[in-house]
């Protein structure tokens, strides 16, 4: 292993294009940053295509398009279209709202592998409540209905947070029903819009153990039915999460404005420097830029994580994480019960606050 | 289980719609792409996905490799059965 780290570099296999931060919606949970980038600062169609014929000649299989709301750009279609032509499997994120049928014939025909659309409960009151967004609910469920008839694989996502943690199994039920062949159970992760809310979104412990407990439920009960993929609430967890797989070892995200980040809240630690795809070809970002060597490896780390058993499995957890709950990004991830400033974790968990949602605006 | 039902020697498996077997260099050989998944596919896997075609019966598929192979039938029959159940349990099989 070199000094920096890279000499065991791995190739990643998925690549998260953040097309816009553009959105109709404004959930309270919203993994972008808070600082968002305006449409002008927006990457161009040609320049999104070279990214995909780098990606793919640097090993990435799979392609998110996501946001923001990547129905927001108008020319999606041709993003999607590059994307193939380049040989990536294409995976549409997308909260349905402002992607026409039309649009989505459309990207059938251009090749799209793949749609999520994200739910935000069961409950249509509720569901629209959550997003800040009347008549969202209905415009998932249509837009749902049109995947599903145009035969392409649909997962729904559903991120659990205090307002619909009860309706876990509903959500399912509801999945099912639109014809998912998978659903995500994501419990919130508390970075960027989330962390801003975190003390309104958070479950308790015993909301979160009876969730667990339903999820297992459902799972031997739809067991080849439905693909039920849950996302662990870490603030309840004992050890952290292997956060994006380790930090520039299997992923890329690239920004609406060109930088290329290790995971979407990487812009939440300062003094990272990033390299934008207008300056530098992805290979070279990803092998060289500082802000992907940072943390790769395990040089990095401190003790409790350096001497670890477990630090080549979860990879210290997550460093915006760390930054976000220590104040110093290469801590042991707090939420680790071997962590020196694990109290810090079970205090904020235990934080209850019924303040209205900060909606995510830009 | 209801698995164990649905594939029988006259099932024409057909990979699912979103699920692409590709060879890709840089990552080492084939992968099985699905939503949101990557699967590693081992020569033997990749053999038996190549031939979800929809078209051919599983026992067609096993008659074919078997003599492809010079391998007995049987074993041929217990990987392919295998293999489907586990790709028809992660829903990645249309059966």
């Amino acid at each position: 292993m070199t000094q920096n780290g890279a000499g065991n570099l791995h190739k990643p296999l998925g690549l998260l294009a953040e097309l816009t931060h553009r959105c109709p919606l404004g959930c309270p949970y919203c993994s972008n940053p808070l600082a968002l980038e305006p449409r002008a600062h927006e990457l161009d169609t040609a320049t999104w295509a070279r990214v995909f014929r780098e990606a793919a000649s640097l090993g990435v299989l799979q392609v998110h398009l996501s946001g923001g709301e990547p129905g927001a750009r108008r020319d999606l279609v041709e993003i999607t279209t590059a994307a193939r032509d380049a040989g990536l499997y294409t995976n549409l994120i997308t909260s349905a709202v402002g992607i026409t049928n039309k649009t989505l014939a459309a990207l059938a025909d251009a090749g799209l592998d793949h749609v999520q659309i994200s739910i935000q409960d069961s409950e249509e009151k509720s569901a629209d409540h959550i997003a800040g967004y009347e008549g969202a609910y209905a415009k998932k469920r249509s837009l749902a209905a049109e995947v599903v008839r145009l035969k392409m694989p649909l997962t729904v996502n559903a991120v659990i947070h205090r307002a619909n943690i009860e309706r876990i199994s509903e959500l399912v039920d509801l999945a099912l029903a639109l014809g998912a062949s998978r659903v995500e159970i994501a419990h919130a992760q508390y970075y960027g819009w989330a962390l801003k809310n975190r003390a309104t979104l958070m479950p308790t412990r015993e909301q979160v153990q009876q969730a667990a407990n339903v999820v297992e439920d459902l799972r031997r009960r739809l067991h080849g039915k439905i693909v039920i993929d849950a996302v662990i609430p870490d603030y309840y967890a004992r050890f952290p999460k292997p956060c994006v797989g380790g930090w520039g070892h299997r992923s890329l995200n690239v920004a609406p404005d060109g930088l290329v980040l290790p995971c979407h809240a990487a812009q939440s630690i300062p003094g990272l420097e990033f390299w934008s795809v207008r300056e530098h070809s992805l290979t070279d970002i990803w092998e060289n830029s500082p802000a992907f060597n940072a943390f790769r490896g395990t040089a990095w780390m401190q003790e409790p994580c350096a001497s670890c058993p477990r630090r080549d499995e979860d990879f210290g957890g997550c460093r915006c994480q760390a930054y976000a709950l220590t104040g110093d990004a290469a801590a042991t991830d707090p939420v680790c019960h071997l962590s020196p400033n694990h109290a810090r974790v079970e205090t904020l968990a235990a934080e209850r606050d019924t303040a209205p949602y900060d909606y995510r605006r830009m | 289980m209801a698995e164990n039902d649905i594939i029988s020697s006259e099932t024409r498996p057909l990979l699912g719609r979103g699920v692409r077997l590709v060879h890709n260099e840089a990552q080492g050989g084939w992968v099985l792409l699905a939503p949101e998944r990557v699967f590693k596919t081992d020569p033997i896997a990749v053999e038996i996905v190549k031939r979800c075609t929809g078209e051919a019966t599983i026992a067609a598929i096993v008659d074919d490799l078997a003599s492809t192979y010079s391998a007995p039938r049987e074993r041929i029959l217990a990987d392919v059965t295998a293999l489907l159940r586990t790709l028809a349990d992660k829903k990645l099989l249309e059966i």
